[in-house]
């Protein structure tokens, strides 16, 4: 059973591997000569003030919110697709009726606005 | 053994993360370290065999719940916890009776011995194939009825976030 996950870890090992080495490289090939006026805010741009925790807009909230519920209907797909030939016709019209459902959310939240970034 | 190894060293990951994710002053560092329990409890599942509840706690926990924590961390203006925050008598309480009620479930939760073929049955439910058989087939109406229940609150994701403009 696990064995089907194997290439999966093999990805996972390779991913760390090349982020870590990449950066590393870079670190050792790269010269590095740093100076005081290369550390510092690039020509008029403006010193950061401030922490950068602020209060964020309630807009991307609402992003958020639209994420975690498509996600929640991927979920209900996964078993679905794995079962795909074995579930037939019916389970088909089952899950595409699923889908109307939630992309009449999809338009009413398209013909809200809800994409739109004032 | 393989997977032996791997349950071990999942579970060494899980607790260092969790152990992060409660002593990190900084909220943002405790999120990242959820995201890093989360991932390797998703492997503690598949160790095993538990692939669909796996598959659930990468795309709703790691992906979804996470979100939603670091929105509550950005929403709520935290700044990183100061050395000398120190909880109070209620909070003490709280957490002492919320930590015992879990020592208890996890003692009773070990104490049970299942028959060997209950186990078996128990691996079989919970295969990805068995869920979308029962979902697709014997539990239809409440699939079609979820649907429902996420278009309802994504309207009210809508109605609350969304700004109206002044006609």
């Amino acid at each position: 059973m696990l064995g089907a996950y194997f290439p999966v870890l093999i990805l996972l090992f390779l991913a760390l591997v090349i982020a870590v080495a990449f950066v590393q490289l870079a670190k050792w090939l790269g010269p590095s000569r740093p100076t005081r006026i290369k550390y510092s805010a690039y020509e008029s741009g403006m010193d950061p003030v401030g922490s950068a925790r602020d209060r964020f807009s309630v807009k991307f909230y609402m992003v958020a919110m639209l994420f975690i519920l498509f996600d929640i209907e991927v979920v209900f797909m996964y078993p679905w697709a794995v079962q795909y030939k074995q579930l037939g016709v019916y389970a088909f019209a089952e899950m595409v009726t699923f889908i109307i459902i939630l992309f009449i959310g999809y338009i009413y939240v398209f013909k809200k606005g809800g994409f739109e970034w004032e | 053994m393989l997977s032996t190894f791997l349950f071990w060293f999942l579970s060494v990951i899980a607790i260092a993360a969790a152990i992060g994710t409660i002593t990190a002053r900084n909220p943002v560092f405790s999120a990242l370290s959820l995201v890093l329990n989360f991932f390797a409890l998703a492997g503690l599942y598949l160790t095993l065999q538990a692939e669909f509840i796996a598959v659930i706690q990468v795309i709703v926990y790691a992906g979804a719940i996470m979100v939603l924590f670091l929105f509550v961390i950005m929403l709520l203006n935290l700044g990183s916890d100061s050395k000398d925050a120190i909880a109070s008598k209620l909070q003490m309480g709280l957490a002492i009776i919320a930590g015992g009620g879990f020592v208890l479930m996890m003692t009773r939760i070990f104490m049970i011995q299942l028959e060997p073929n209950k186990k078996q049955s128990v691996l079989m439910n919970g295969k990805v194939e068995k869920i979308g058989e029962w979902l697709l087939k014997d539990y239809v109406f409440p699939f079609e009825i979820i649907s429902v229940i996420l278009l309802a609150s994504l309207v009210g994701a809508i109605l609350i976030a969304k700004k109206y403009k002044a006609h």
